[in-house]
């Protein structure tokens, strides 16, 4: 269990040289930028594949401005991109149209290829943009950016206290589990799975308890609705220079293409 | 008004449940460190949550001189600092600071004024070098140090904690003891850790089905095996009460002074 803690650990910690420039942007304008890049590549059809290029010299940029090593980048996307992949290099056997090229007993069509490569490009900006906001933003300043940009504080704080608890919800499972493997249990069926469902009820009261004591916590310590901001954001010059950049290399190429279409 | 806590005839049922405290009178002055001891289900914990207000029974209740109603839980809540048993349920920012900072934060402090506040606390608890850290990445007693620093940053003129040694190592049970001679409020401390009780505390109170069955000079309460043994508490064998010494004891400020 400590494994799979460490692990988390280590994806939820920054990379990169923690003083560049890049880390040192109000998380807001990360937040807005690096959103802008997955919005244009995920709007953006194939043939503006100028596009995408744009969207990729960014995140080039800003990973070599804070310093990410590869390796680091790696390490958080892998555990959503090949599955989209893999899901994403079933559509050109499914969806039929244009030329058709055969594979053996699978036949792959070159429209459903085309969605494909859009898809596999869409996805690849989509997670290495969100892998680089987390390599250069700790989660709170990530919390604190979507609340300055008036994400709805309900939302805020729930992903607060999913951060917060996600570790000692993880432990306590482990713990469970080791409780049940050390009394023989090794479910083999469907059938056996009874102790298992016994133990999510379990996890679910304790959770529910805790989420009482916690307010009670709260509550105690003067809690009236709000969560109170400790440093305030401050938007500088460089962050919106950072922002006005970004907009001013991907905006372009995409928007020539819904002119020009 | 010299007195931090005064209950007359406290009565509280959970609803669907036996009476949890029946007729509590207590009256604790200021400076005054309590043991609050009692087997499980005595309503130690009921009693501790009935000082700011988070349960509101029958009978009458003041603490720090404010009457326990609905109208005056705000202000109460500045002045009773609870350090709940468990630091994972007090802990709940992402990152000590901004956790220390909470209730000071609440009171409507200015930020100077709360980072004065979350070093002050930090300090007092010998944690300072951890205020960037993540709570989860603290070991047990370091959250349960700063979990006291999260009520003290408030500066409230009456400390309740709430088993605060349990789940702790000798050694973290020592540190913790260090750091809680040298706070100088008002305490009440819950706890089914005698030892500590005896070390800490000049007072001993034992709550027994949600009555007081004894109240005195804790030398002499827990001197008296036959009284433990008859509310299930025990001092560990071979542990030699005469040899405590209560290492630091000082006379509490006026409410308000600083930490």
């Amino acid at each position: 269990m400590s494994g799979l803690c460490n692990h988390s650990l280590e994806l939820t910690g920054l990379a990169g040289d923690p003083d560049s420039r890049a880390h040192r942007l109000d998380p807001r304008a990360k937040i807005v930028g690096l959103l802008a890049v997955t919005i244009v590549a995920v709007s953006t059809p194939l043939d503006l594949w100028p596009a995408y290029v744009a969207c990729v010299a960014t995140l080039v940029a800003y990973a070599t401005v804070a310093r990410v090593r590869p390796r680091d980048l790696w390490l958080r996307v892998r555990i959503v991109l090949p599955v989209v992949l893999v899901l994403g290099a079933l559509v050109p056997l499914v969806r039929s149209g244009g030329s058709e090229y055969d594979l053996g007993p699978l036949t792959a069509h070159q429209a459903g290829l085309e969605i494909f490569l859009a898809v596999s490009a869409k996805a690849l900006i989509g997670t290495f943009s969100a892998a680089l906001l987390a390599t250069t933003t700790t989660f709170p300043s990530v919390l604190r950016g979507l609340e300055g940009l008036r994400t709805p504080r309900l939302l805020v704080l729930i992903a607060a206290f999913m951060y917060r608890y996600l570790f000692v919800i993880v432990e306590e499972v482990g713990r469970m589990r080791a409780a049940l493997v050390s009394r023989g249990y090794n479910p083999r069926n469907a059938l056996q799975a009874g102790p298992m469902g016994r133990m999510v009820t379990a996890m679910f009261l304790r959770t529910y308890s805790r989420g009482e004591r916690i307010y009670q916590a709260m509550l105690a310590r003067g809690y009236s609705g709000t969560m109170p901001q400790l440093v305030p954001l401050s938007f500088r010059r460089a962050d919106a220079a950072f922002v006005a950049g970004v907009l001013l290399v991907v905006l372009p190429p995409r928007l020539l293409g819904v002119t020009g279409s | 008004m010299t007195c931090v806590v005064e209950a007359r005839g406290l009565r509280y049922r959970y609803p669907g449940h036996h009476e949890a405290l029946c007729g509590v009178d207590l009256r604790i002055e200021h400076g005054e460190r309590v043991a609050l001891l009692g087997p499980n289900g005595a309503g130690k914990t009921t009693l501790m949550m009935h000082l700011n207000g988070l349960v509101i029974g029958e009978g009458e209740l003041e603490v720090t001189g404010l009457r326990v109603a609905k109208d005056t839980l705000r202000d109460l809540r500045m002045r009773v600092g609870v350090v709940f048993q468990d630091p994972d349920d007090q802990l709940f920012m992402p990152t000590v600071r901004e956790d220390v900072a909470f209730g000071p934060l609440n009171m409507g402090l200015d930020r100077a004024e709360v980072a004065e506040r979350i070093e002050r606390a930090l300090a007092k608890v010998r944690m300072t070098h951890v205020v960037d850290r993540a709570p989860y990445q603290l070991s047990m007693g370091e959250r349960r140090r700063v979990a006291i620093a999260t009520v003290l940053a408030m500066d409230p003129p009456l400390l309740v904690l709430d088993e605060p040694s349990a789940n702790l190592d000798p050694r973290a049970r020592r540190e913790l003891l260090e750091v809680l001679e040298t706070i100088d409020r008002t305490m009440l401390v819950t706890t089914h850790d005698l030892p500590l009780a005896a070390e800490l505390c000049e007072r001993t109170v034992i709550l027994a089905a949600g009555r007081i069955v004894a109240d005195g000079p804790c030398d002499e309460v827990l001197a008296d095996t036959e009284l433990l043994m008859a509310h299930d508490l025990e001092l560990p064998a071979g542990f030699a009460l005469r040899a405590i010494e209560r290492r630091s004891r000082p006379r509490a400020a006026p409410a308000g002074a600083p930490a």
